[in-house]
């Protein structure tokens, strides 16, 4: 149906428009509420937003034109997915301000995509953007699992990337055992 | 948990082992994380990049993101830049093909001919 399988690759894509738009952070809200059947995805970013002409198309697909082929398919993807799956989708942005844009699903929905490989997704959109502070929450049930690069940077300065070898290895570490966590799997003895 | 006081030590060796190979990165490599490429499996590219960085310990390189870059059809795109040479651009680079790809040109210096993609300059 859609050209993504995982809606964490929706919320790959949807990180990419932010920082590309200059975003300097980016939030990204993941709940998963099991008494109300919902998962509710929501991304913030403070970039340079749109107008409502451009927010209008931006959830179009039959409308784009050359000029907004940059922003992709993405979003009436996402959008298609959300309101399959028994749930809705809100895009809201204002010029200079940024867009913030929601996505929920009925949890248990047998259409509903997986949110797939977090820890590769997260671990992709904060190398690769250097510049770009995320603070990533997602809470499961009573568990949430928090990850804001504004503390790593501080911490490691301008003088060591979070590409740096062991560096990575801490992230990919860190990740790991927060999701699993948050799953309720046990942790691998070590 | 991992304890950020880690990091703090981890940061103090990394900074020792920046100065000891000289400054800044000579290299960098670029994955195209458009809706293109990430539909064509560019995270998995970007995943297979960070894991030859960390297993190989390569400290002396920048890794970078860029948008769709008009060729979608060559998507997961790579570009690897080495020092003051011309970047390279390579098409179709799934997770299977990032180690050959780091060994032989980021690391060996010799760009892997048949992967090149040829863009308008």
């Amino acid at each position: 149906m859609t050209v993504f399988r995982e809606l964490s690759q929706h919320i790959l894509d949807i990180y990419e428009n932010g920082a590309k738009a200059g975003a300097s952070l980016v939030f990204i809200n993941i709940v998963e509420d099991f008494e109300q059947d919902r998962l509710s995805i929501a991304i913030r970013d403070n970039g340079s937003g749109m107008d409502e002409a451009m927010l209008r198309r931006v959830t179009d697909p039959w409308v784009t034109t050359r000029t907004t082929r940059k922003v992709g398919l993405g979003i009436p993807f996402l959008k298609q997915t959300a309101e399959m799956c028994g749930g809705d989708f809100e895009i809201r942005s204002e010029l200079g301000q940024g867009t913030v844009t929601v996505a929920t699903f009925q949890h248990s929905h047998i259409d509903r995509p997986p949110l797939g490989d977090l820890m590769g997704t997260v671990v992709c959109m904060v190398v690769g953007y250097p510049n770009v502070d995320l603070v990533y929450r997602h809470t499961v049930g009573d568990r949430e699992f928090t990850l804001d690069t504004r503390e790593l940077h501080e911490i490691l300065g301008p003088g060591v990337p979070l590409s740096d070898p062991e560096v990575l290895g801490f992230l990919h570490a860190m990740l790991e055992e927060g999701l699993r966590e948050l799953k309720g799997e046990p942790l691998p003895a070590s | 948990m991992k304890s950020l006081e880690e990091l703090r030590k981890i940061k103090e060796r990394a900074l020792e082992r920046r100065k000891l190979a000289g400054e800044g990165a000579k290299s960098r490599i670029t994955v195209a994380m458009g809706t293109c490429g990430i539909a064509a499996g560019a995270r998995d590219t970007m995943k297979a990049v960070l894991n030859e960085i960390e297993k190989r310990q390569i400290a002396d390189v920048v890794v970078t993101q860029t948008g769709c870059m008009g060729l979608c059809e060559y998507e997961p795109m790579v570009t690897i830049k080495i020092g003051e040479a011309d970047e390279v651009t390579y098409g179709k680079i799934d997770a299977a093909r990032i180690p050959t790809l780091i060994e032989k040109h980021l690391l060996g210096g010799e760009p892997v001919a048949e992967w090149q993609v040829q863009t308008a300059k």
